[in-house]
């Protein structure tokens, strides 16, 4: 967050440079404006994630996600990151929710990864109309690997960076 | 509006279903979970505050042009590798990456290089990930999901070549 700060107070100061106070104020005021709109979905994704961690049955979220649950584990995680509703307000809360709940982190990047790349939402909603079927549809062919590999590639730099487990 | 308007009921509408399957658990728990998911949102406004305002300052001192101009019509392994960055370092939502991936099919971008790009975007566009993921997951888990992503946009890209598609 440091780092986010930091980048935010540099791009400030080249946007105040370039187009002084007011366009500071413009981008300011839409960034507010956006904020305030996402709010409420920022609150919903929260209860979600909470609930979701509240209803699912640790042990066997651990059993069926957890690091020993092998490719099943991603396996389940790739259609469940697909066909997840929402958007980032939901995808993210719920993914922490896995992890909390004994999901290791090859099925959450599994589930993380499919939700950004063959979600349907965002593909439908944006990508068919500006893109067309042709493109889109390949796209999204050519992807379907890619979060299984990720979430198997997780695991395996996972093993080698924290060969004793996960540090607290 | 319409879009926005079905995202919201889904995302309630999934939010009173389980708030009711953890209520038949238990008023003590409903409670408990409630209080949690709310304590969770009051943790994290700062954070999205910041990315928020933050990242629309990002976004204006990155002009789409120059993602534009590095999506031009290259081909081969270094215009994958441009694509790759570009879609990173695209600002803005789905409509402002994907109409830079409409813009480049139609100046000539090799369709490889355009499916690099948009699975580069999908993976690491900076404030998808500043807004959103860094707020709400461990930040362990951002670095990672973004270093074992690294190999994918290249992979894609080398699946198009080979199949001819798009």
């Amino acid at each position: 967050m440091i780092f986010i700060g930091v980048l935010v107070a540099v791009s400030v100061t080249l946007v105040w440079r370039r187009d002084g106070g007011s366009g500071v104020r413009e981008i300011l005021t839409s960034d507010l404006a956006l904020f305030g709109g996402i709010l409420p979905r920022v609150l919903a994704g929260c209860l979600l994630g909470a609930f979701i961690a509240e209803i699912l049955p640790h042990e066997k979220v651990s059993r069926s996600l957890g690091p020993s649950s092998g490719l099943k584990g991603l396996l389940i995680g790739t259609p469940f990151g697909a066909i997840l509703p929402g958007g980032p307000f939901t995808a993210y809360p719920v993914a922490a929710a896995l992890l909390t709940v004994g999901a290791d982190f090859g099925a959450t990047i599994a589930m993380v990864v499919s939700w950004t790349l063959i979600g349907y939402g965002r593909a439908v909603a944006w990508e068919l109309p500006i893109l067309g079927v042709d493109f889109t549809l390949w796209r999204i062919i050519l992807s379907l690997p890619i979060p299984v590999l990720a979430g198997a590639l997780g695991r395996v730099v996972y093993v080698r960076v924290y060969p004793k487990g996960e540090p607290e | 509006m319409t879009a926005a308007v079905i995202i919201d009921i889904t995302l309630w509408g999934s939010v009173a279903v389980l708030g009711f399957m953890v209520w038949q658990r238990g008023r003590v728990v409903a409670t408990a979970a409630a209080r949690e998911g709310t304590m969770d949102f009051i943790n994290i406004v700062p954070r999205i505050a910041l990315g928020v305002i933050g990242s629309g300052f990002i976004a204006a001192v990155i002009p789409p042009e120059v993602i534009t101009g590095w999506l031009g019509p290259d081909s081969g392994w270094f215009g994958v590798l441009t694509a790759t960055i570009a879609g990173g370092l695209t600002p803005g939502g789905p409509v402002v990456g994907f109409s830079i991936a409409a813009v480049a099919l139609k100046v000539g971008g090799g369709p490889p290089q355009v499916i690099a790009y948009v699975v580069a975007w999908a993976l690491f566009a900076f404030q998808r990930m500043i807004l959103w993921e860094i707020p709400f997951m461990p930040a362990r888990f951002v670095w990672f999901r973004a270093a074992v992503s690294l190999p994918f946009p290249f992979l894609a890209a080398a699946l198009a070549m080979v199949i001819g598609k798009p």
